[in-house]
């Protein structure tokens, strides 16, 4: 075939150099992402523990484990653009597992958990705990339980044609269900108390501040392994499928795709990344309970990537992680406001920042050149839709 | 590239919304290779008609293409047998790249094992796509930042690329100028050497030009049908086209031979 469609604006003006990322040849993209893995390692193994009080690593070692849910997030909603506000879900799911186990491993071989001797009527262990005695079955089933959960849900949902809206008005439900059967299932989940007092993880004893350590650093390179799956899945055919899903599902279909099958793979791949992140979260703290895994850390898990900013790899992670600090700081300073600013916070990112603090970044680095993302671009998108 | 060249035949395709019927009893066929434009008012059916043939509305009937009956698939399986279109409103993927607009429109039949792997260089079908339609030197420009004509001959081409043997394009020179609807014009012509072209189009200088047959569809049936020449010549399609009233119930003038 030849080229018969000559380009009049082509011919007319000299191609602007391609703007932002795709500008960059691969191989050195791979040489910016390993330095940037290499610095982020660096900071995470090396710095961190050597400025920040024991007390002051385990809180970041909580962060960490936000910032894996975020990770997620970061891949379902910013490239997939399926708001999941309930990602407490899998997280809890992934914590109860591992907390099971812990509890058991803590009582010892036959022996039921503290609690369920306080206020259980129970003579024995109920069937549904005992294949957490082992460690085979507790340890993938804190990644695989939510992401069969994720599978059977995103299944139903996303051949309905649910989305927008209604999926996260659907995923927050389904968080409050959750939370309301641990409660109401208190002689074997713990109830409102959850699964507290944790002791030991797999042999080592967790008040041990070198232990402690330890779990920082398994969750810290735990993170930046679930960092490189998602540059990964971002940067692979699929990724680019994924977005093209976000922004024309309808258009995707008709080039032969099932979005729905598109959209399923993010969905269950983010249920893994929070499940994993609930699992190490219990050693980090000690207790896993149906507070943590609501209604309101399902929103407080999206408000950190929607600041950080949802789209991009890095975003979530930092918004996750500034985010959960700020509660910390904040909420201990002004106990009653910390909520109303978070709530204030999230309104401002969505409504004039919707690329997040990320797209900040990227303004300054095209200075001059086309933005890529948030607000000036969207603008005038909408100006040249009505043009 | 399969070299097999299909005709697309509907009879009695019939679509109804809430009692209202858009399209009702159209039957045409289309030869393997034509270039076909479908006009008429407003309202005529014309869009509906697409929708059918691609799954994305329900209709009673026939839609044959090839040997292989289109009605009663979803969308994204009529669209694996062949049958490309594009929309009246541009509908790229505007924060990707041209490149990765077409690599995605290539894909469909692609493994997962594939999918989750990342592109290495630029699939032979999505080079060639480039250049024929114009883009080559353009394929990393966000798809987003390309002027409009530009939109539509890259929603050509992932057509192209989908290896689509029936192209259903619902007014794809609107809001071009006189040099894009030219491009335009000379590349539906490349393009029909290897497929089935469908065109709705209300541009009458654009049909005059590149329009090989012509339907005109009127309150969801057929007006008249032929070449340019003879639709032009049709007092029912002047009536039509002029604005005087016309039953569609009542049997056409007598002038018909």
């Amino acid at each position: 075939m030849t080229t018969v469609a000559r380009d009049p604006v082509t011919a007319a003006e000299p191609a602007p150099p391609p703007p932002g990322e795709p500008a960059a040849g691969p191989s050195r993209h791979r040489f910016r992402a390993a330095a940037g893995f290499a610095f982020g390692a660096a900071l995470l193994f090396a710095v961190a523990p050597l400025m920040l009080s024991d007390f002051r690593l385990s809180l970041l070692a909580k962060y960490l484990c936000v910032a894996m849910v975020a990770v997620g997030i970061g891949l379902a909603w910013g490239r997939g653009g399926m708001l999941a506000l309930g990602q407490g879900v899998f997280f809890g799911l992934g914590g109860y597992a591992m907390a099971m186990h812990l509890k058991l491993a803590d009582a010892g071989p036959g022996n039921m958990p503290d609690f369920m001797m306080l206020y259980g009527q129970l003579d024995e262990l109920p069937l549904w705990w005992r294949p957490f005695a082992s460690p085979w079955f507790a340890l993938p089933a804190t990644v695989l339980l939510p992401m069969a959960v994720a599978f059977v849900l995103g299944s139903l949902v996303f051949r309905r044609r649910v989305r927008g809206a209604y999926f996260a008005i659907l995923s927050q439900a389904l968080a409050a269900a959750m939370v309301i059967l641990l409660i109401g299932q208190q002689g074997t989940t713990g109830g409102t108390n959850g699964l507290t007092d944790i002791q030991g993880f797999f042999g080592y004893d967790l008040d041990d501040p070198v232990n402690q350590r330890m779990v920082y650093f398994i969750i810290a390179g735990t993170l930046l392994a679930l960092l490189a799956l998602a540059r990964h899945l971002m940067h692979s055919r699929y990724g680019e499928l994924l977005v093209a899903v976000r922004d024309g599902e309808e258009r995707v279909r008709f080039l032969g795709y099932d979005p729905a099958a598109v959209k399923l793979v993010a969905y269950v791949v983010a249920a893994g990344m929070a499940g994993l992140a609930g699992a190490l979260f219990v050693p980090a703290v000690g207790i896993i309970s149906p507070a943590l895994i609501g209604i309101v850390p399902s929103i407080e898990f999206v408000i950190g990537v929607a600041v950080g900013g949802r789209a991009t790899l890095l975003g979530p992670v930092l918004g996750a992680v500034a985010v959960a600090w700020a509660r910390t700081a904040l909420s201990e300073r002004f106990p009653g406001t910390w909520t109303y600013l978070q709530g204030l916070l999230f309104v401002v990112v969505v409504a004039f920042l919707p690329g997040g603090l990320a797209s900040l970044v990227g303004l300054a680095r095209r200075r001059g050149g086309e933005p890529r993302d948030g607000l000036l671009s969207r603008v005038r998108r909408r100006r040249a839709g009505t043009a | 590239m399969s070299e097999q060249l299909h005709g697309l035949s509907i009879r009695d395709l019939r679509v109804s919304f809430d009692g209202f019927t858009a399209v009702d009893g159209v039957s045409l066929d289309v030869a393997p290779g034509d270039i076909r434009f479908l006009i008429g008012p407003n309202g005529a059916g014309k869009t509906t008609l697409v929708d059918a043939v691609t799954g994305l509305v329900r209709a009673t009937g026939s839609v044959r293409f090839g040997d292989r009956e289109l009605l009663g698939r979803p969308v994204h399986r009529t669209s694996r047998l062949g049958v490309g279109r594009t929309f009246q409103t541009s509908t790229v993927f505007e924060e990707l790249t041209v490149l990765q607009n077409l690599d995605i429109a290539a894909g469909a039949r692609r493994s997962w094992a594939t999918l989750l792997r990342r592109r290495h260089g630029v699939p032979a079908e999505v080079a060639e796509a480039l250049d024929v339609i114009g883009l080559a030197g353009r394929a990393d420009q966000l798809a987003g930042t390309l002027a409009h004509g530009q939109k539509q001959w890259l929603e050509i081409g992932m057509l192209l690329v989908q290896d689509a043997r029936l192209l259903l394009l619902d007014e794809p020179v609107a809001g071009m100028s006189h040099e894009e609807r030219d491009a335009t014009g000379q590349l539906l012509e490349t393009v029909s050497q290897h497929r089935t072209v469908v065109v709705i189009e209300h541009d009458m200088d654009f049909l005059r030009r590149f329009a090989r047959t012509v339907t005109v569809l009127h309150a969801g049936q057929v007006l008249s049908e032929g070449t340019v020449a003879q639709v032009q010549a049709d007092p029912r399609v002047q009536e039509v086209y002029l604005g005087h009233p016309v039953d569609a119930g009542t049997a056409p003038t007598p002038t018909e031979a």
